[in-house]
């Protein structure tokens, strides 16, 4: 069956399958996700969240299925399109703040020396400056990360990220390690910075109520079947599917075909 | 207090640290007295005055056949062939290793092959250096690379292969490619630690430069305490010995510092 409406998603997962020797991860996940939606993906541990992100970063190939970025394969490794923050190891301790931002910048300019000079390098420095005050990071642009507490380091990790103006954000539990006011906070300026630049989000996290409060989409992983026997013959796919947060989705949802709105609100009723 | 818990104050550590070096100068010289009591022209514990004056002799009067100051000579010497020896194995140690810790493709032939190489006994195959690069400086350069290098490269390879995966992955969603990420991220974040296994390299780097000097050469460190051990001069010897002590000592401290200087993220990261 070819519906050529389906090309017309941004990011589309068709029966992706991901299987590690014998041991099955993802089973048969198919979805398509719209422009500027801000997914959260929840899920039992080891249930495959982290591979489904690794396999939109292009960090793996899926054993079977295609994913589709506007119409076209997924590049097979990770690029300047698809931005990451992890929950550790996020941002590069040899740099400080400053110059961790601008390192993508000057990446992307300067392919074969990796540096820039001159204007074009007080260019980037204030690119990455202003990124760092909308993160709040002003007054600590010449630390090293290692001086910085958790929640600044991923508010580093965010600004890195986002500097280089990507089209997919993944976040793999980026606030896991944070204490509840901190997240909070996280929370705020996360929201902030996707509303600003209208990337869209993928998100995994521990933490349900993260879950729902961020996110336009809820996106739950679970296995169907389970062998008692063989744990690992049966792979996870996606069981729920909630829209949440319409009137911040509001912006999104008027650029979306009204069917496809009735459809998802109608899911959202089914499941809640 | 448990005595795990006991921490000397800073004045009792510098106390510390110096008794044990006062005792053995003290048990030193009471035997060495010893035994200039009963022979005064014992040579095998030179007593404190007799090696002041072999130090004058050796590094403040010209020598007579030479017309050098023999200590500093023998020490220039030796100290070059040290840093020749250590800065080739520190550039092969970088290159080859950082690129065996991040091209897989690299890696597949070349990390067995120096696996392989570095249990080679570098003094085993000393014969072979004098007769392929001759008995002047390049063997003993030569020497001290085989020895270093192999050692270089495997620890750089397993740092390069320790850094977290997310870093490389991070890079490559910022823009890299396989040569900035190795000139932005792998290389500057290897650097302190190769002046770590650099430091580790030291004692190992001295033990074939003093060999090397001491089978064949005409000047050096290690020949001169070979060549002095013939007329039991250890009045001589020993100022020597403790001379290279200070030396290895201080170049391990220089490292140390540098390390401190140069990289203060390091250091803040506290690895
Ligand atoms: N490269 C690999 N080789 C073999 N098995 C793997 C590999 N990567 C992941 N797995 C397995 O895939 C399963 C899913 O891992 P994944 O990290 O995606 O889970 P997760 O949902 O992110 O879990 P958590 O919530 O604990 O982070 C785990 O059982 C893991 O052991
Ligand atoms: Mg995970």
């Amino acid at each position: 069956m070819s519906a050529p409406a389906e090309a017309a998603a941004f990011l589309e997962f068709r029966h992706i399958w991901q299987e590690y020797g014998p041991h099955v991860v993802l089973e048969n996940v198919s979805l398509s996700v719209n422009r500027g939606e801000f997914c959260t993906l929840v899920g039992a541990s080891g249930c495959g969240k982290s591979t489904f992100l690794r396999l939109l970063l292009g960090q793996e190939s899926p054993s079977r299925g295609r994913i589709l970025l506007d119409g076209a394969a997924l590049a097979a490794e990770p690029d300047a399109t698809r931005g990451i923050v992890f929950q550790r190891y996020s941002v590069f301790p040899h740099l400080t703040v400053r110059d961790n931002v601008m390192l993508g910048l000057e990446l992307q300019a300067a392919r074969v020396v990796g540096r820039l000079y001159g204007s074009a390098k007080r260019q980037a420095r204030e690119t990455a400056e202003q990124m760092l005050a909308s993160v709040g990071l002003t007054h600590s642009m010449a630390l090293y990360p290692s001086r910085l507490s958790g929640g600044m380091q991923q508010r580093l990790a965010l600004a890195q990220a986002l500097v280089m103006r990507p089209r997919v954000l993944l976040l793999d539990e980026p606030f896991g390690a944070l204490d509840p006011g901190i997240r909070r906070d996280m929370h705020g300026l996360l929201l902030d910075l996707w509303k600003q630049t209208g990337v869209t989000v993928f998100m995994v996290t521990h933490d349900l109520s993260e879950g729902f409060r961020l996110g336009t989409r809820l996106l739950v992983f679970d296995k169907l079947r389970v062998d008692p026997q063989h744990p690992q013959a049966y792979g996870a796919r996606i069981t729920y599917d909630i829209p949440l947060n319409q009137d911040r989705r509001a912006a999104v949802l008027d650029a979306l075909p009204p069917d496809l709105v009735t459809q998802l609100s109608t899911r959202e009723v089914s499941t809640s | 207090m448990r005595l795990i818990n006991r921490v000397p104050t800073p004045g009792l550590r510098i106390g510390l640290a110096l008794l044990p070096l006062l005792l053995m100068a003290l048990i030193y010289l009471s035997a060495s007295a010893q035994r200039h009591a009963v022979n005064p022209d014992d040579k095998l514990l030179p007593s404190a005055a007799q090696m002041v004056t072999a130090v004058q002799h050796m590094g403040f009067e010209q020598d007579t056949r030479s017309g050098r100051y023999l200590l500093w000579a023998d020490t220039g010497a030796s100290l070059r062939r040290l840093a020749l020896g250590l800065g080739l194995s520190a550039a092969i140690g970088l290159v080859f290793g950082i690129a065996a810790g991040t091209l897989p493709l690299f890696a597949a032939p070349v990390s067995p092959l120096v696996a392989v190489l570095s249990m080679i006994p570098p003094l085993a195959v000393l014969p072979i250096l004098f007769i392929v690069f001759g008995l002047d400086e390049l063997s003993k350069v030569m020497l001290i690379t085989i020895g270093v290098a192999p050692m270089l490269v495997r620890d750089l390879e397993h740092q390069a292969l320790q850094m977290p995966r997310e870093l490389l992955i991070k890079a490559q969603t910022l823009g890299a490619n396989t040569w900035t990420t190795i000139t932005r991220v792998v290389l500057p974040q290897l650097l302190p630690r190769l002046l770590i296994a650099l430091r580790l390299q030291l004692g190992c780097a001295w033990l074939f430069l003093i060999s090397a000097e001491a089978i064949a050469s005409t000047d050096g460190l290690g020949y001169r305490i070979f060549l002095m051990r013939r007329y039991l001069a250890m009045d001589v010897i020993l100022p020597y010995v403790a001379w290279i002590t200070l030396l290895a000592y201080s170049m391990d401290w220089l490292l140390r510092r540098l390390t401190a200087r140069a990289f203060p993220w390091f250091a803040e990261s506290g690895k």
